[in-house]
């Protein structure tokens, strides 16, 4: 069984978010960037089946260069190849990007895709689906279970207050969810293991795609803004319970017309 | 080109609040736009509660089945077609942001996701839409024909305004779903989502252990209520990440939110604040969520959580 994990690279989730001068992207300056943490459960669940079944597991990027890092520490956790495909994901949108990644997964023989559930930052939940259309391919989202039979995966999909059971042909695309498995760190036999993997590049034109394909300006940013700093309402001394509790029921009532 | 397209999701031949919410931010756009406000839906008996809602036509595919992203893509792809409408929109449930994607590859269309604003402006669909789960906020123009946005559940209100039933129109859907639904359990029965639910309680690490969750429990059932958690105690594994609010969670913006016990970690505060009304219980007064609070109550949880169920129950029987 051969693998493909897609992976989005995203600044740490404790990160403190700075817009740039031209108002419509992020300040990088300075920002820590991670494997999103989604795809983290995305990959541990590629590296299990690879070690059940044999096989390949192939991380795939799309972005500009820093993204061979976030590459480099999924080998260092078990992966076995790596895909970088170029290009600046600021000026591409999610069908732009899902267009790249369905060429590029193409040229890597594969029986199941995987993906994060959503990249965590610009959390548009798009990519995934997307690359499952394009590729004609029948998918499973927000996963929190997956098992491999013949030909076949189930997984179990998470929606509100239930869970679906569904079975699908391979190949599928599976996007993982929080809950699926418990990611493993890399190992120092893995972190000089990954250092010997060779990681390849490809631009768009590699892939046969023009760049209008995937710079199409389907959806463009025309601003990004920093939300109303908060200061924070009214504090009170809870020392005394049952007052305490009577002044909160009244605000629940009174402002939030909850009661 | 005109018009707006809205994929309506129903549950026992009702209209689910996210397409009430999606379909009348829908109409608003269908005013602005130009053209009719049109529905999708899988049953025909909610024709009159989509007219009611501003709906003019609902397409109804009666043979489709149970949800499955790719023969309701087809179905979804189909309408769109016929209609030629300038926007598309689905609520951000489960199945709305399954189906949004899988629909924009096949219309080669740009979606925005997740959004909290929406307007139809200079021949164009713009939105806002929460980024970095709330630390930022992104207003995007999507320029596709069609333009197709989930709406973020609890961000638009709800309104009719429309009269007289929807006039129907069936289609047939050819397609086949290489995926199959075998089953769909309920594990926690009667546990309301945190996705779609107006009032949170969350608990914190200042539970202490997961027993003390039935405090949360108990306060979020007396105020009918779903149960949140921070990310601290979903990964101590005192509750399921089902529960988990921030940003590696489910970022919410319920009418009223009460934390107890959570100190507010930058991306609990992320996932959260956009909340209408914020009540925070801490005994640490220079505690982060006191920040974000509309009112912040300084003191013992264990104290205090129980009085206020208390105090819920009493409000409530009176």
């Amino acid at each position: 069984m051969n693998s493909v994990v897609c992976i989005a690279q995203v600044p740490d989730t404790e990160s403190r978010i700075k817009i740039a001068p031209d108002g419509r992207r992020i300040d990088e300056t300075g920002l820590k960037f991670i494997v999103s943490p989604f795809d983290e459960y995305a990959l541990e669940e590629a590296i299990r089946l690879k070690e059940k079944q044999a096989g390949d597991v192939t991380v795939l990027a799309f972005g500009p260069d820093r993204v061979q890092q976030a590459l480099r520490e999924c080998l260092a956790r078990g992966a076995t190849k790596a895909l970088h495909v170029k290009g600046d994901t600021g000026d591409a949108d999610a069908l732009g990007i899902a267009k790249a990644l369905a060429a590029a997964i193409k040229t890597v023989p594969h029986d199941v895709v995987f993906f994060g559930k959503q990249g965590v930052g610009t959390d548009n939940s798009l990519v995934g689906p997307m690359v499952a259309e394009l590729l004609d391919y029948p998918q499973v989202n927000v996963v929190t279970h997956v098992e491999f039979g013949d030909g076949k995966v189930t997984a179990h999909r998470e929606i509100e207050g239930a869970e679906e059971t569904i079975e699908c042909p391979l190949p599928a695309v599976i996007t993982a969810q929080k809950g699926l498995n418990e990611p493993r760190y890399a190992s120092l036999k893995g972190i000089m293991a990954a250092k010997k993997i060779t990681i390849d590049i490809k631009s768009v034109a590699d892939l046969g795609l023009q760049d209008t394909d995937i710079f199409n300006q389907r959806v463009t940013v025309v601003s990004l803004e920093l939300p109303p700093e908060k200061s924070g309402g009214r504090k009170i001394d809870g020392a005394d319970a049952a007052a305490a509790a009577r002044e909160i029921v009244k605000y629940v009532r009174e402002e939030a017309k909850a009661l | 080109m005109a018009g707006v397209l809205v994929f309506v999701e129903t549950k026992d031949g009702k209209i689910k609040k996210v397409s009430r919410e999606a379909l009348s931010i829908g109409r608003k756009l269908a005013e602005a736009a130009g053209g009719d406000l049109i529905g999708f839906a899988s049953d025909r008996s909610v024709a009159e509660d989509a007219g009611r809602c501003g709906a003019k036509k609902l397409y109804v595919a009666a043979n489709i089945g149970p949800y499955l992203p790719e023969t309701y893509a087809a179905a979804m792809e189909q309408v769109a077609g016929d209609a030629q409408p300038s926007v598309v929109l689905l609520g951000g449930s489960s199945n709305g942001r399954d189906l949004a994607p899988r629909l924009a590859a096949k219309l080669d269309a740009g979606v925005a996701s997740d959004v909290d604003r929406l307007e139809w402006t200079g021949g164009k669909l713009r939105a806002r839409r929460p980024v970095y789960s709330g630390k930022a906020f992104a207003t995007v123009e999507v320029n596709s024909v069609p333009a197709v946005a989930t709406t973020r559940p609890n961000a638009f209100p709800a309104e009719e305004g429309g009269s007289g039933a929807a006039e129907v129109v069936e289609i047939t859907v050819d397609a086949k779903s290489k995926a199959k639904l075998l089953d769909t359990k309920v594990p926690e029965a009667g546990e309301l989502s945190i996705a779609e639910a107006d009032i949170i309680v969350s608990g914190g690490r200042g539970l202490k252990e997961a027993a003390n969750f039935s405090l949360i429990r108990d306060l979020a059932h007396a105020l009918g209520g779903a149960v949140g958690a921070s990310r601290a105690t979903v990964d101590a594994g005192w509750i399921d990440h089902q529960h988990q609010v921030g940003q590696t969670g489910r970022v919410v913006s319920p009418n009223l939110y009460i934390a107890a016990g959570v100190s507010g970690a930058i991306q609990h505060l992320a996932g959260m604040s956009s909340s209408k009304h914020i009540v925070a219980i801490n005994k640490d007064p220079e505690a982060p969520i006191f920040r974000v609070a509309d009112l912040g109550v300084v003191g013992d949880l264990f104290q205090i959580v129980p009085a206020l169920t208390e105090e819920v129950k009493r409000a409530k029987a009176n």
